[in-house]
């Protein structure tokens, strides 16, 4: 094994010094890696002398890597905590990528469309809503004959953008989640099963009757699973998509460090359970060519990449972030 | 011509004398590999207990106590994870030895000759499918089987026992002791028909001749002679299960508690650290995460010591020993 990567180390090696090509290293969220290997592949067309190489290797890794400049830009589904941002030898800087949203799957008879609301999906995780058939299910599914039949909790046993998302969520709707619970890219969850990946928590949705479990949006629409359309902050059941998430971007408040939240936005289109992934990038950077040629891909990825996101079911960045992002990258110096 | 060269020791004359110098470069390369293989268990235990002495220093004895585990206020504790681990490996072991040790004793005492090899051909390709295959199938196909139908038997039949209590959701300490069963049943039944197959004839003769059936020379004769052999068995099939992660993670419900009962979900070592290592931020997460893995080393070690006393007070006739 070891002599397997070695050799293949040295066959990168001799491959990066016989084209003369310049690697531009990036490890970290798996999340968003789609998107990006097809963003480096298309770049690529564009800018022959630069390769990229992303190692996908997780947030946790991607946050250590670039605090101890191994690579030469981070990822992260979650942005950096306070306490982690101050060990950066200088300012490192969170650039939005693009967007997903976290939809709820169940398996009931028949899969009915259901309605949700915030409260409602806090307190099934909480433990307290235990049977399809309670009232405040029923309430908001007027017309739906749900069964008399106990919630399986389904959620993520690894560390994920989506359960961030998802507990992010839930602690902005409900105070008891947030102070029981909290969010993180994984919790101490009160109720339910564990599920590796989105592949595990949807197999066991279909595997259990009276599953409820959440997942994300990509990987529900291409694997046509049944999810409830969700309440948002202005009282509208909105269907996860493309187009909602992209509203819930647009009006969400988003500060100058760009850490911030999305979920629970004021849009009346906006769906709520929705957040971003960044690329976690040194505002100085340390090799001036690499980092006139980062910049340059930045600039390349917020107006032609930016449109390929949705064709792999990721909400781009709606223009008004767009051109903030991209007047941040202006000011990345080399 | 030259001289024949001087005979060291009887019969060398026969053979010209080789140079010295390959034997001692093989000892010496022989010796280095043997060192390198300590070497490396040092490195590993050093390294984790490298990574785990943030989360040592921060919680000390009390991490093996507690039940906690919660990301979000970095408190850590390992007892539910200790629990899952052992008590999933345990259910294996009880279902795979009888099956694993039955099955050897089939194929060296019973089976048609004809028949034996095949049957050893297809426990040794259920030893090359990948984990990941043995959990794909539990969660397709073994889960929903076991609950709709063999969790309910139990249920309904031995439902009064704390054991079979509780609500049925599939994933389960009692699943994943099933498809770890199923993993380890390959190396115990190997293991087992080979010490069963270095029984001497000369006891099984002397049985027959004292006018045993074939059952009681099993019992007598095989099994009393190979059963420090079988206990070997048993442990090397012990010390996998221990460390089985992938399939295990898919069908145990990765839950961090403790309950009675087989149908509640559970977690294990190997599995919190496989799912939880790639999003691990903060350090003292980081490091729990390493601390459980010393713990999982070091539970494989005191078990594995535990058998080696257990062994050696278990000195049948003959003692046929394989470990």
């Amino acid at each position: 094994m070891k002599k397997l990567l070695l050799l293949l180390g040295l066959a990168a090696f001799t491959a990066t010094i016989a084209s003369a090509q310049m690697l531009i290293n990036g490890a970290g969220a798996t999340f968003p890696f789609p998107i990006y290997s097809k963003w480096f592949n298309e770049y690529a067309k564009v800018d022959p002398s630069v390769r990229f190489n992303y190692q996908s290797i997780g947030s946790g890794g991607g946050q250590k890597q670039i605090l101890s400049e191994t690579v030469d830009f981070g990822a992260s589904d979650g942005p950096m905590s306070d306490e982690n941002l101050a060990k950066a030898p200088r300012a490192l800087w969170h650039i939005p990528t693009v967007a997903g949203a976290d939809v709820i799957s169940y398996n009931l008879p028949g899969n009915p469309k259901l309605k949700l609301d915030g409260p409602t999906v806090a307190d099934v995780f909480l433990g307290k809503i235990t049977n399809w058939n309670d009232p405040r299910i029923a309430g908001q599914n007027k017309g739906v004959s749900l069964p008399n039949q106990d919630i399986i909790v389904v959620h993520r046993s690894d560390g994920s953008g989506t359960t961030y998302i998802f507990t992010d969520y839930l602690s902005s709707v409900s105070p008891e989640w947030a102070s029981k619970v909290g969010k993180n890219t994984s919790v101490e969850w009160p109720v339910g099963l564990g599920g590796k990946g989105n592949e595990g928590v949807s197999g066991q949705i279909k595997q259990a009757p009276g599953a409820m479990g959440y997942i994300e949006l990509a990987y529900a629409k291409q694997n046509k699973l049944p999810y409830a359309d969700m309440k948002n902050s202005s009282g509208n059941y909105i269907s996860p998509s493309i187009d909602s998430v992209t509203a819930a971007l647009a009006t969400a408040k988003i500060p100058d460090d760009f850490r911030f939240s999305m979920v629970n936005p004021p849009g009346p289109e906006a769906y709520p359970i929705a957040g971003t992934t960044w690329l976690l990038v040194y505002a100085q950077q340390k090799d001036a060519a690499k980092g006139k040629k980062l910049v340059e891909f930045l600039k390349w990825a917020y107006t032609d990449g930016e449109k390929m996101a949705s064709s792999l079911d990721y909400a781009p960045l709606p223009e008004n972030v767009q051109a903030r992002v991209l007047k941040r990258i202006g000011e990345i110096k080399y | 011509m030259s001289p024949l060269p001087r005979p060291t020791t009887p019969g060398a004359g026969i053979l010209p004398v080789s140079p010295r110098w390959p034997d001692r470069s093989f000892r010496w390369l022989a010796l280095l590999a043997a060192l390198s293989i300590v070497a490396l268990i040092v490195l590993v235990g050093w390294e984790l207990y490298a990574g785990a002495a943030l989360a040592v220093k921060k919680f000390g004895v009390g991490f093996l106590g507690s039940s906690d585990w919660n990301p979000v206020t970095d408190k850590y504790g390992a007892l539910p994870f200790i629990f899952g681990t052992l008590v999933s490996s345990v259910i294996a072991l009880l279902i795979a030895v009888p099956l694993g040790v039955a099955t050897a004793l089939f194929l060296t005492e019973m089976a048609p000759v004809r028949m034996r090899q095949p049957v050893i051909t297809v426990i040794e390709m259920l030893a090359a499918v990948p984990s990941v295959i043995f959990g794909l199938w539990g969660v397709f196909v073994l889960v929903p089987w076991l609950r709709d139908h063999v969790f309910q038997w139990f249920k309904h039949t031995l439902g009064f026992l704390p054991l079979f209590k509780g609500p049925i959701y599939g994933p389960s300490m009692l699943a994943a002791g099933v498809v770890v069963a199923i993993m380890i049943l390959p190396i115990i039944t190997s293991v087992s028909r080979e010490i069963l197959r270095s029984v001497p004839n000369l006891q099984r003769e002397a049985a027959y001749a004292l006018g045993a059936t074939h059952w009681e020379v099993i019992r007598i004769a095989v099994l009393s002679y190979a059963r420090r052999g079988l206990f070997g068995a048993a442990v090397l099939g012990l010390g996998r299960a221990l460390g089985e992660t992938m399939a295990v993670t898919m069908v145990i419900g990765n839950r961090p508690d403790i309950s009675a009962s087989l149908f509640a979900p559970g977690y294990t070592l190997a599995s919190v650290v496989a799912n939880e290592f790639t999003e691990a931020t903060t350090d003292v997460y980081l490091s729990a995460l390493f601390e459980l893995g010393l713990v999982l080393v070091a539970l494989t070690i005191v078990i594995n010591a535990i058998a080696q006393l257990m062994l050696r007070t278990l000195a049948g006739p003959g003692s046929g020993k394989v470990m």
